[in-house]
């Protein structure tokens, strides 16, 4: 028994010394920089700067995870049908960025929505625009490169509980008399359901978080929780307001996956986090 | 029932699995995904040959093409930046490997604060990076040690170690206790048990636990922006500096190494998932 304890308690040891007492001392910190009480919870609910930082971060999370899950949707059906080669390459094209580094994909979209970039170039080329449209470094570019990263964390809860949807559903559907229509909107669809709510609580719950697309492709225009936190602490000094809103976010995260959980069910929150 | 007789290919396409008939819609929703994935490939279709432009700036290939921003990978500021990661990753992925086997051997014996403790080493994935972050720059002022090798390393071993225990814990879930009862039973103590029976069967859960570790520490951004200044500029660090100011042509280089990477091991992954997962896939 005493063996085992051996064995176990280092990992658990150093996360409570390494991560969750200091997590305390960061609610210490929101609690009494620059002086002691609720002063920097009262700054959150009061300023008009935050309040805009924290409607923009819901507006944004909301967006993106609307449109990332209709295009994940979108992915994890034609998978569903696909020949066992045409599922491979599906796989590849949405693990591919998934694995990729999150800095590398916010590297190519400036480059791409840039000014002078690849996509304002083509549009201007082909006579659609006069000037360059601002893609980037603003909440349309944020918004972007947030989707393009949350794809492939929808696309997989979608993929499983597609597959759990039986062949004979369909067919009886069909035999049945129901068109292609009727049994995507009638069976299949409620089927997946499930499934999209899992996408959707989890693409949500990971946007809270986002720092560094909406930083990079945001342009310090689309501030979001966690940029305006680094901001605090690291453009204006001010350690206590930082702390609280880390606070603040780190209690967004946890309602919402609470709530969701309850909806969803525990269990599929998995995978790299943003 | 006469809808039956009016659609007999349904019926008699049944045993190959559903599949709905070639039409406009389909075809629609085909060309649809296409675009999608035009969307999800696109910054890697556009970050290679960028990487090969001859100009100063970053420019695509105009006719010639150039590896001078893969040499520049070689000067002495990327290529601190690349052995720092390097090293930071190695260390971090063999540390979080030990910590993450010990455990998982300890809680595949004596199973009975499994969840709890579990849940607890998972809290660094589930919380928001920068509120990790927030955490680990408490702890590196308090110690002092920002800015400094150990402080920031000891922030990518937080933020690894929930992934590194996941894997090591997949691997346990397929080996029963009897095996440790056995050995045990045939006179092996705890440690030889440990080195000679245990970790040859959780071999692939330790490299899986080492590798994510190390893509862990490898890629990590956030907490590093936290902890590190001067001294300490990890790969990742390099390159967000150079996004944020202007676009320097070394990231498209360094990019492509990436996406060719991470290729590489994508393909060996689903080759090797292919070959080893069931048939009913």
């Amino acid at each position: 028994m005493r063996i085992y304890a051996l064995l176990i308690l280092p990992l658990p040891l150093l996360i409570v010394v390494g991560y969750l007492l200091p997590t305390l001392g960061v609610l210490g910190w929101s609690l009494s920089l620059p002086k002691v009480g609720l002063q920097n919870y009262a700054t959150i609910l009061d300023s008009a700067a935050i309040q805009t930082v924290i409607w923009r971060t819901l507006r944004i999370c909301l967006l993106t995870t609307v449109i990332s899950v209709a295009i994940a949707y979108l992915i994890a059906f034609r998978w569903r049908f696909a020949s066992a080669r045409g599922r491979l390459l599906i796989e590849l094209f949405v693990l591919l960025p998934f694995w990729l580094s999150m800095l590398i994909r916010a590297f190519a979209w400036l480059v791409l929505l840039r000014n002078d970039g690849l996509v304002n170039q083509s549009l201007m080329g082909l006579g659609l625009v006069d000037e360059p449209l601002a893609l980037v470094r603003n909440e349309l570019g944020a918004l972007i490169g947030m989707v393009h990263f949350m794809v492939p964390y929808a696309v997989l809860p979608l993929l499983s509980s597609m597959r759990q949807v039986d062949d004979s559903l369909l067919r009886a559907s069909s035999s049945l008399g129901a068109g292609r229509w009727q049994t995507l909107r009638e069976v299949f669809l409620p089927l997946t359901l499930p499934g999209v709510a899992a996408a959707s609580a989890t693409v949500f719950v990971f946007s809270l978080g986002c720092f560094v697309t909406p930083a990079l492709l945001g342009g310090g225009k689309a501030a979001m929780l966690a940029e305006s936190i680094y901001i605090q602490m690291f453009q204006l000094s001010n350690w206590g307001l930082g702390a609280a809103l880390s606070i603040v976010l780190m209690a967004m995260v946890a309602v919402c996956a609470v709530v969701f959980g309850k909806l969803v069910g525990f269990g599929r929150f998995t995978g790299r986090q943003a | 029932m006469s809808t039956v007789v009016s659609n007999p290919a349904a019926v008699v396409a049944a045993p190959t699995g559903y599949r709905p008939r070639l039409n406009i819609a389909k075809w629609l929703s085909i060309a649809a995904m296409l675009l999608a994935a035009l969307f999800l490939l696109l910054p890697i279709l556009v970050i290679v040959p960028l990487s090969f432009g001859d100009q100063r700036y970053l420019s695509f290939p105009d006719g010639a093409w150039s590896l001078r921003h893969y040499l520049t990978l070689l000067d002495t500021a990327w290529l601190s930046s690349i052995l720092q990661s390097l090293g930071l990753a190695i260390v971090v992925g063999l540390v979080s490997t030990a910590l993450s086997f010990l455990f998982a051997t300890g809680i595949w014996l004596e199973p009975r604060y499994r969840v709890l403790l579990t849940a607890l080493v998972l809290l660094p994935m589930i919380v928001p990076q920068v509120v990790s972050a927030m955490s680990i720059y408490y702890l590196g002022a308090r110690v002092q040690q920002l800015d400094s090798l150990i402080g920031v390393g000891f922030g990518h071993l937080m933020m690894a170690l929930p992934y590194s225990l996941i894997a090591m814990l997949v691997a346990y879930s397929r080996l029963d206790t009897s095996l440790y009862k056995a050995s045990r039973s045939l006179g092996a103590g705890l440690g030889m048990t440990i080195v000679q029976v245990l970790m040859p069967n959780v071999r692939g859960g330790l490299a899986g636990s080492f590798f994510m570790a190390f893509i862990m520490s490898w890629e990590e951004v956030v907490v590093t922006l936290f902890t590190s200044g001067l001294h300490v500029i990890t790969l990742p660090k390099r390159i967000w500096d150079g996004l944020r100011y202007n676009l320097d042509p070394a990231i498209a280089a360094m990019s492509t190494l990436m996406v060719f990477l991470t290729l590489v091991v994508l393909l060996v992954r689903l080759y090797r998932h292919d070959h080893t997962s069931s048939p009913g896939r």
